[in-house]
């Protein structure tokens, strides 16, 4: 179960998400993939870029590419922040 | 005016066709940031005051656009000043010309780190925040010798052509967010770049133009604000050729 300090960061990521791919809320869960978000690639560099500036850290390319769902990008940033 | 509530960075403005851009820019509304080199800013601060004088909004930032830091601070700075950057024009440029031959590694490294790099460098800096606001207009200088070559240029005709290639793999990559990037290529203008070449080279380059005349820094002006103005709307990753007819 995600604890409290998760769920900020969930919470956080799925903000940016639907400012950058124009979704709804509640359709951003830790298992929800940008693929089913209909993101290209052009958004998903966009998404990382906003992810390194909103929680300060460096996502280098080879690790950008195994972000594949919402939560693969919340555990990475738990990591590394 | 089509350009009100636009900001536009011009760079290498304080003279020759970026300066006539700048002003042409400001002319139809758009707040213009006018690079230019480091420490010589006594033009620039002459093309901001005739651009205030007319109405307009500018202001002068120096940077070396070759450099990537000084670049990212400039784009920086424009963004803070005005809000935003919805247009930027590659201008700057340099010309170090030699036969093949005898050019220098200096003289190849300096012509693509200034025409060529710097294009890179400002475009990407820039791109952030177009994609941010799902608008910008890109354009950069190219020229004729990009396009059909010339002896004496391989460095600048490389940075050029390069220009041209880039211009249409990175308006492929924005053309879904509103971001249109094109290329001028201007012919033969006389400015202080062409002041250079010797008065009989001058009348013989002019026999090879078929409209007969030398360009002034306004014709290219007058295709860069059409590119960016929304007459041009629908036109992304194309080279549009300034030059009297010399490459058709
Ligand atoms: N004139 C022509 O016939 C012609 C033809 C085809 C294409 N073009 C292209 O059109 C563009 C403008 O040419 P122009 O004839 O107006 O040339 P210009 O009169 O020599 O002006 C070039 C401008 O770029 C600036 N600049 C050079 N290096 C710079 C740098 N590293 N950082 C910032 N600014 C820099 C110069 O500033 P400083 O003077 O302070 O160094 C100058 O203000 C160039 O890209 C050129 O290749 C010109």
């Amino acid at each position: 179960m995600a604890d409290l300090n998760d769920q900020a960061i969930f919470e956080k990521v799925r903000s940016i998400i639907v400012e950058q791919l124009g979704v709804e809320e509640n359709a951003v869960a830790l298992e929800t993939s940008f693929e089913a978000m209909n993101a290209d690639s052009l958004d998903i560099v966009e998404l990382i870029m906003a992810l390194e500036e909103t929680f300060g850290i460096e996502i280098p390319d080879e690790a950008a590419e195994k972000l594949l769902t919402v939560g693969t990008a919340v555990e990475y940033i738990k990591a590394n922040s | 005016m089509f350009l009100e509530n636009r900001v536009a960075l011009v760079t290498g403005a304080s003279q020759g066709i970026g300066r006539a851009i700048a002003l042409a820019v400001a002319k139809n509304g758009a707040a213009v940031a006018v690079n230019h080199y480091p420490g010589q800013s006594d033009q620039a601060d002459l093309v901001v005051e005739q651009i205030a004088m007319a109405g307009g909004r500018a202001f002068p930032v120096a940077a070396d656009v070759s450099k990537r830091p000084e670049v990212e601070e400039m784009v920086d700075s424009v963004v803070k000043r005005f809000g935003s950057l919805d247009i930027l024009i590659n201008n700057a440029g340099i010309t170090r010309d030699q036969l093949l031959l005898r050019m220098k590694d200096q003289d190849w490294d300096a012509v693509l780190a200034t025409n060529l790099n710097s294009v890179f460098y400002c475009t990407r800096a820039a791109l952030k925040w177009m994609l941010k606001s799902r608008f910008g207009r890109v354009v950069s200088l190219a020229s004729v010798v990009g396009v059909i070559g010339n002896a004496g240029q391989a460095n600048y005709g490389a940075s050029k052509a390069g220009i041209i290639g880039f211009t249409k793999c990175v308006a492929r990559e924005v053309a879904s967010r509103g971001i249109n990037v094109n290329a001028v290529a201007p012919g033969y203008i006389r400015t202080e770049m062409t002041d250079r070449i010797s008065p009989q080279a001058q009348d013989e380059l002019q026999g090879t133009i078929p409209l007969g005349r030398i360009g002034t820094p306004e014709d290219v002006a007058g295709a860069v604000v059409f590119l960016v103005s929304p007459a041009a709307d629908y036109i992304t990753g194309q080279v549009l050729n300034v030059d009297g007819g010399m490459a058709m």
